[in-house]
C-alpha cells in the first residue's frame, strides 16, 4: 500500500473516531452535547498534533527514536512558571485568570528556554546527544526542585491550584485557549511543513546534511523553537503528558513504513489526533471515568518505551 | 584546484592538525597517507567544511570557500565519512535519489532520475536499488554511498577511508570505480587509504602526513621510496615493482 493510501485510511478512521466521540451516547441532547463535545475535539485534535509534530521533528534533529522534547526539560519549566505565577502575584492574579496571557508568556519562556539550550550546547564542536541529555535531564531536575521549594513555602489554597497544573487533564481543557492555540499552531504547522525536505536529509545525520548542502545550524536552530513553540502549544492545553509523543511518534513510522516527512508529518498529526480521541472513549464508555485519560496513555505509552528499549538492545 | 591554506585544529592544547598547506590538482586523484592521528581525517572534514578550523583558509577554484553559498559547494564538492550509520531506513533508490537535494531539494526531475539511475549503473547496483542497505553487504553499502555521492555530480569528490571494512575483492572494485571516475568523468578525487600498497597502484599524487604535519608530497612514483615511507611510518619497507607497479613489502 502506497503512503498516500495509507494517510488516507488514517484520516477517515480518525474522522469515524471523532463522528463517534460526538454522538455515543448523546440522547437528543444536540444543544448541549455538541458544543461542549466540539470544543474538547478541537483541544484534542491540536494536542495530539501538535505533540505528533513535534516529536517526529524532534527525533528526526537528534537521530534517535526513544526521544521526546520533554527530555531537555520543557515541561518541568512550564510547571516552574506556573508556579512562580502563583507564587509571586497569587492564583486569583490577571496572568494567572487570562488564559491568553499566561499562555504567551509561558510559550515566550519555552522559547527563549530553547533557544539558549541551543546555544550553550549546539554550538560547540562536540555535539554529543549524551551530554545533551543529561544537561536536559539535569536542568528538568532543577526546575522540579525550585517549583517543589515554592510549593512549600506556598499557602495550601494557592498550592492547590498549582496542583491543578501538574498533572494533564483532557477533563478540563483551557477551552478559552483555543482559538490562540489554534491560530499559533496553523501559523506553526505551516511554517514547518515548507522545511519538510529538509527534514529528510536531517534525518540522514549531520554529516551527510552538510554534505548535501543543508545550512545545518540555522535549519537546526529554527526547527528546535518551532518544537518548543508546539509543546507550550499542547502543555498548555492541558498539562504535562510524558509518554503520548512516543507513542504517537513510533506507532506512525511502523504505520507508514517511509522516510518522508511529507507523509510522516500528516501521518503523525492524525494519530495523535486518533489516540487521544479513542482514549477519550474508551475513558468515558469503558471505564466510566474510573480512570483518565493521561494514565491511560502514559501506561501504554510507558509499557510501549520498555519495549522499544528492550528491542533496542537486541538490534 | 583545491588550495588548504595553514589549516590548524586543536583539542584543547593537542594540535591535531598543525599548519597545513596542501593543494590538490584538479582531474586526478589524490590520496592521503600517514599513522593512525596523523590528521587525515580530520584535515578531510576541515576541507570539506564538516569541522570548523581553527585558523586557516579554503579556496576551491580560486574562491574562498565561504563565499560559496551552502547549495553552490554542495554542486561543487562532495565528502563521504567512513562511518555511515542510519537511523532511517533507505533502499539504495532513495539513498542515491539524495544525492540530487542539492539541485531539486527533494522533488527529482527527469534529469534527476536519469543520473540517479546513472550512478547506480555506475557502481553496478541495478539489481539490488530495491533493497534496503540493511540488507546489503559491507562492500555493496559502501558502493551505495559512492553511487549517491556520484548522483551529485560535484567535481570534487572526497572519501574518508573508503575502504574500510572491505575486503580485497570489494576494495578493489571501489577503488576502480574511483579511478574510472578520474579517467572517464574528468572528477577529482581525494581519498584517505591505510593501505599503501592502494595508494601506490591507484592514485596520482600522494599526500603523506605524520603528527599534524605534511611530511612529503608528490607524485605517487616518488613518494613510494623506501626511504620516505621509512620517515612517514618509522618502519622497514621493501619497494618492489611488480608489472609497472609499486608494491610496498612490509609484513615482516
Amino acid at each position: 500500500m502506497d503512503s498516500k493510501w495509507k494517510l488516507m485510511l488514517i484520516a477517515s478512521l480518525v474522522a469515524v473516531l471523532s463522528i463517534l466521540f460526538l454522538m455515543i451516547g448523546a440522547d437528543g441532547n444536540w444543544e448541549y452535547v455538541l458544543p461542549r463535545r466540539g470544543r474538547m475535539l478541537a483541544a484534542f485534535a491540536l494536542t495530539g498534533a501538535a505533540i505528533a509534530y513535534s516529536t517526529i521533528v524532534f527525533q528526526t534533529i537528534t537521530g534517535n527514536r526513544i526521544l521526546t522534547p520533554n527530555i531537555i526539560g520543557l515541561d518541568s519549566l512550564y510547571l516552574l512558571i506556573q508556579t512562580f505565577i502563583i507564587f509571586v502575584f497569587g492564583s486569583l492574579s490577571y496572568i494567572m485568570v487570562q488564559g491568553n496571557i499566561n499562555f504567551l508568556l509561558s510559550t515566550a519562556a519555552m522559547i527563549g528556554f530553547s533557544f539558549l539550550f541551543y546555544k550553550l550546547l549546539f554550538q560547540g564542536e562536540k555535539r554529543q546527544l549524551y551530554f545533551l541529555l543529561l544537561v536536559g535531564f539535569v536542568l528538568g531536575t532543577f526546575f522540579s526542585s525550585l517549583s517543589t521549594f515554592m510549593q512549600v513555602l506556598m499557602d495550601p489554597n494557592e498550592f492547590q491550584n498549582v496542583q491543578n497544573r501538574m498533572f494533564a487533564s483532557f477533563q478540563r481543557v483551557q477551552t478559552d485557549l483555543l482559538l490562540l492555540t489554534g491560530t499559533a499552531f496553523a501559523g506553526l504547522a505551516f511554517i514547518g511543513w515548507r522545511w519538510r525536505d529538509y527534514l529528510d536529509v536531517l534525518a540522514l545525520g549531520k554529516d551527510h546534511a552538510v554534505n548535501l548542502g543543508v545550512a545545518y545550524d540555522r535549519i537546526v536552530r529554527r526547527l528546535l523553537i518551532l518544537v518548543a513553540a508546539l509543546i507550550s502549544i499542547a502543555t498548555a492545553l492541558v498539562g504535562p503528558i510524558m509518554f503520548l509523543g512516543l507513542l504517537v511518534a513510533n506507532v506512525t513510522y511502523e504505520m507508514m513504513r517511509t522516510h518522508e516527512h511529507r507523509w510522516l508529518l500528516p501521518a503523525g498529526m492524525l494519530t495523535g489526533m486518533g489516540a487521544l480521541i479513542l482514549g477519550q472513549i474508551v475513558v468515558e464508555h469503558v471505564f466510566t471515568f474510573s480512570t483518565t485519560l493521561s494514565v491511560i496513555i502514559n501506561f501504554i505509552g510507558g509499557v510501549y518505551f520498555l519495549w522499544l528499549i528492550l528491542k533496542e538492545r537486541k538490534a | 584546484m583545491i588550495a588548504a591554506e595553514s589549516l590548524i585544529k586543536q583539542y584543547g592544547d593537542t594540535p591535531v592538525v598543525d599548519n597545513v598547506t596542501a593543494s590538490i590538482q584538479k582531474g586526478t586523484m589524490t590520496t592521503f597517507i600517514g599513522p593512525n592521528g596523523a590528521g587525515k581525517s580530520t584535515l578531510l572534514s576541515m576541507v570539506s567544511r564538516l569541522l570548523k578550523r581553527d585558523g586557516g583558509s579554503v579556496s576551491i577554484d580560486g574562491m574562498p570557500m565561504e563565499n560559496f553559498a551552502e547549495k553552490e559547494l554542495a554542486q561543487k564538492m562532495s565528502i563521504l565519512k567512513q562511518t555511515n550509520e542510519m537511523n532511517v531506513r533507505l533502499s539504495v533508490q532513495d539513498l542515491v535519489s539524495f544525492g540530487r537535494f542539492p539541485y531539486s531539494k527533494g522533488r527529482l526531475n527527469e534529469e534527476d532520475r536519469k543520473v540517479v539511475s546513472d550512478s547506480i549503473a555506475f557502481t553496478e547496483l541495478e539489481e539490488m536499488k530495491e533493497k534496503y542497505l540493511d540488507q546489503l553487504s559491507g562492500g555493496q553499502r559502501q558502493r551505495a554511498f559512492i553511487a549517491m555521492i556520484l548522483a551529485q555530480d560535484t567535481d570534487y569528490i572526497l572519501l574518508d577511508e573508503p575502504l574500510n571494512n572491505l575486503d580485497m575483492r570489494h576494495s578493489v572494485q571501489v577503488m576502480k570505480v574511483l579511478r574510472s571516475l578520474v579517467d572517464e568523468l574528468g572528477k577529482t578525487v581525494v581519498l584517505v587509504v591505510h593501505d599503501i600498497n592502494f595508494a601506490s597502484c591507484y592514485s596520482d599524487y600522494i599526500v603523506a602526513m605524520k603528527e599534524g604535519r605534511v611530511v612529503k608530497e608528490g607524485r605517487t612514483w616518488e613518494v613510494i621510496h623506501p626511504e620516505h615511507l621509512k620517515s612517514i611510518y618509522d618502519m622497514d619497507f621493501q619497494v618492489q615493482e611488480i608489472n609497472n607497479q609499486k608494491i610496498c613489502v612490509y609484513f615482516s
